[in-house]
């Protein structure tokens, strides 16, 4: 089978670029992209982490499930209010969005 | 290492997938290919829980991220159509960004190859249990006192409120 590190490897990887897309892109429907990014590298790190050391329980793809839950939810309520910015200022762009930064 | 078989290409493979769709979701200007590509990258993902025995998180990938995170992105960039080619893709920070990321990766790679903090990634043993728990048992795990039945309650009530809440702020008022 593959190696553990290879597994821990790429999610780091991909946890990274998802970093590098919520902090650099301006738009904020490719924010939330970013941060779906984030959640499968974690995803991948909890599978993989199940699969190495603790296959006989089923903790870890529980966890997976809870994360997919909050995903979901992160994701609809994420782009209600983008949607509900974009109605009021005709922007989504997040620095035109700024007025609560101190 | 590696043994050249065809678990480890199908593992090379899907890393291209899931490695590569992300590259295109952080760079690419027109967000409807963004998400196509992060479509592929989710598609990856949902490979390596099935190399990594887990079926039924695979189908939930595919159900849930491809068949309704996606869409309900696609929904999100074409409600916002005048934003979807923007001149400038990054913002004047991009470069700091880069920076702190690469530096961020060096990091975890050293901490899941070298042994700086304790036992991790690369000091783990390859051969693993051939016997693996099933869906089934996950079904009476989260179902069940002892496991997870009040994480599970308190996620669908989550659900719940994230539906009305989502379906509140994205409402026209008038």
């Amino acid at each position: 089978m593959v190696p553990l590190w290879a597994y821990l490897l790429v999610a780091a990887a991909l946890f990274c670029l998802g970093m590098y897309g919520v902090l650099s892109r301006r738009n904020a429907v490719a924010v939330l992209m970013g941060i779906e990014l984030m959640l499968n590298a974690v995803n991948i790190n909890l599978v993989a982490f199940w699969r190495y050391l603790e296959a006989q329980t089923m903790n870890g793809q529980a966890f997976v499930a809870f994360i997919f839950v909050v995903a979901a939810a992160e994701a609809a309520v994420g782009l209600a209010i983008v949607i509900s910015i974009y109605r009021n200022r005709r922007s989504v762009v997040i620095e035109d969005v700024d007025i609560m930064k101190w | 290492m590696f043994e050249f078989n065809a678990q480890t290409i199908a593992f090379l493979v899907l890393t291209l997938f899931v490695l590569g769709g992300a590259l295109g979701v952080v760079t690419t200007r027109n967000l409807v290919h963004a998400t196509l590509y992060m479509v592929l990258s989710l598609f990856g993902v949902a490979g390596f829980f099935v190399l990594l025995s887990a079926p039924f998180l695979a189908a939930v990938q595919v159900l849930v991220y491809i068949g309704a995170i996606s869409i309900l992105i696609i929904f999100g960039v074409m409600l916002t159509r005048s934003m979807t080619h923007l001149r400038h893709v990054h913002n004047a920070q991009w470069v700091a960004s880069g920076v702190v990321t690469s530096l961020l990766f060096v990091l975890l790679m050293v901490g899941i190859i070298l042994p700086v903090w304790g036992v991790n990634g690369a000091q783990t043993p390859t051969e693993v249990a051939d016997v693996v728990a099933d869906t089934a048992v996950m079904g009476q795990l989260l179902v069940s006192p002892n496991g997870y039945v009040l994480p599970f309650e308190v996620a669908s009530l989550l659900l719940t409120a994230a539906m009305i809440g989502a379906i509140v702020i994205a409402r026209d008022d008038e």
